[in-house]
């Protein structure tokens, strides 16, 4: 049973849920309140990674987080090593990829939120900010964790993104998907369904989870 | 400190062009059928909405004028607003909905005795009555210490013995609040009960002959017939 294939996904999930759910916020934020030129463009940009296919978008993150790339360059330049094969490089690579299932549902809960409440707050004297923590945040808080719950699962399963950019190195970028995908190529069932075994129980206590949230949201 | 402001804001079916000025320890009603921008009028004296020109100035301070591109944000004006519903928070129950923004909290306590609500502090909004949802957004509002309080419907979406109920509260306290009030309604009989001043307000614009026409049942279009008919209809009780 490879236990750090195993480790290292529920790392990768727990940091990309963590880093995710900070950057989300305002984006879902400003798509649930804000209106300004080219909005819809850039909620379709933001979604689209859950409508490309994996390979697709981990081609292009090794064009950009490549030694020539963007992201690759400018990492170079303040670490001097690489993204490519490494722990950073496929938590970037889990947090792009799982970027539409942070957004979407905090964006539907932040819009549910009656706009006079909102102005109730500014009227009160909050800030936005402090409308966001005070107001905002208690009453949307089964969609944050919604959200917070599918980007952890998302990025468990993610494989042909990590594949690409992080290629199989035990103990760094080889997760538990890559190593029952690995197992299972050389012919090693008893090691893959082991592996296997072991997400069942994980994902299912989530799934239900996410249920007995909406449950009480209801109520 | 009086109250001045004088404002225009283009809305989809009329222009709003209004000025008036009223003073302290007043209290203001402005009636009118609806959709004809009283709430408007409401939310461009919290900040909540721009006029297209125009000033608002409270005592010395200027919180809104488009000459000279001052907009003071809702924050910062320190008023009360209570609306027919949804000002109170769904997440914190009664007391900690009215201490939400209060200066001292423990006058929430003592706002709670006075509008008899003392014994629903722990009660979530959704488990009180309409009435007593009101009763707390005023709570709300008065523990800020606001400079002046901008009631808009508040009892509309309450039944009528509910309504004249709090109605009357609202005239034995207003003697001792030492800020302005707004009122507004499309009720006659609330308005001439409450007010110290009325406002009349027909598509965006004081017209002081709205009452009358009402009143002496020779509405002149088809829209003040429609609005006169709710208020009638409240005279009953």
């Amino acid at each position: 049973m490879d236990y750090l294939a195993l480790y290292v996904t529920l790392k990768l999930a727990l940091v990309t849920t963590v880093f995710l759910m900070v950057i989300a916020a305002p984006v879902a934020y400003m798509l649930a309140y804000s209106r300004f030129a080219g909005k819809s463009f850039l909620e379709a940009l933001i979604y689209l990674p859950m409508a490309l296919p994996p390979t697709v978008i981990g081609f292009y993150l090794i064009i950009l987080m490549g030694p020539k790339g963007f992201i690759g360059k400018t990492w170079g330049m303040f670490t001097g090593g690489s993204l490519l094969f490494t722990f950073i490089g496929i938590t970037v690579a889990s947090i792009i990829y799982s970027i539409p299932f942070a957004v979407q549902p905090m964006k539907a809960a932040f819009s549910k939120i009656d706009r006079r409440l909102l102005e109730s707050a500014y009227v009160l004297g909050l800030s936005k900010k402090a409308t966001f923590f005070r107001v905002i945040v208690p009453n949307s808080i089964s969609g944050i964790a919604a959200a917070a719950i599918l980007v952890f699962l998302h990025s468990m399963g993610a494989f042909g993104v990590l594949l690409m950019v992080g290629g199989s190195i035990p103990g760094e970028t080889k997760v538990a998907s890559i190593a029952i995908y690995e197992a299972v190529e050389m012919m090693n069932y008893r090691t893959a369904g082991m592996i296997a075994l072991s997400f069942i129980p994980i994902s299912y206590a989530f799934l239900l989870l996410i249920n007995k949230l909406n449950d009480g949201e209801r109520t | 400190m009086t109250i001045a402001a004088s404002f225009k804001k283009r809305l989809r079916y009329f222009d709003l062009d209004i000025s008036f000025s009223f003073a302290k320890k007043n209290m203001m009603v402005m009636i009118g059928p609806s959709g004809g921008g009283k709430t408007t009028i409401i939310r461009m004296l919290a900040g909540l909405e721009k006029p297209q020109e125009g000033k608002i100035v409270f005592g010395d301070e200027v919180w809104f004028d488009s000459m000279r591109r001052i907009n003071v944000p809702p924050q910062k004006r320190r008023l009360g607003y209570v609306f027919q519903d949804y000002n109170l928070f769904p997440h914190l129950n009664l007391i900690e909905n009215a201490a939400f923004a209060a200066v001292d909290k423990k006058e929430v306590d003592e706002l709670f005795e006075i509008f008899k609500i003392g014994h629903l502090k722990k009660r979530k909004p959704h488990m009180v009555s309409g009435g007593e949802r009101q009763r707390c957004a005023i709570c709300q509002a008065l523990a800020r210490h606001p400079r002046v309080l901008l009631l808009d419907e508040p009892f509309s979406a309450l039944d009528a013995i509910t309504r004249r109920g709090l109605r009357e509260e609202l005239k034995h306290l207003k003697g001792n609040m030492s800020f302005p009030i707004i009122y507004v309604t499309h009720d006659i009989t609330e308005a001439l009960y409450l007010a110290d001043e009325i406002l009349p307000v027909v598509e965006g614009k004081i017209d002081d002959q709205w009452m009358q026409r009402m009143v002496s049942r020779e509405p002149s279009s088809e829209l003040a017939l429609r609005a006169a008919r709710e208020p009638r209809l409240s005279l009953v009780y």
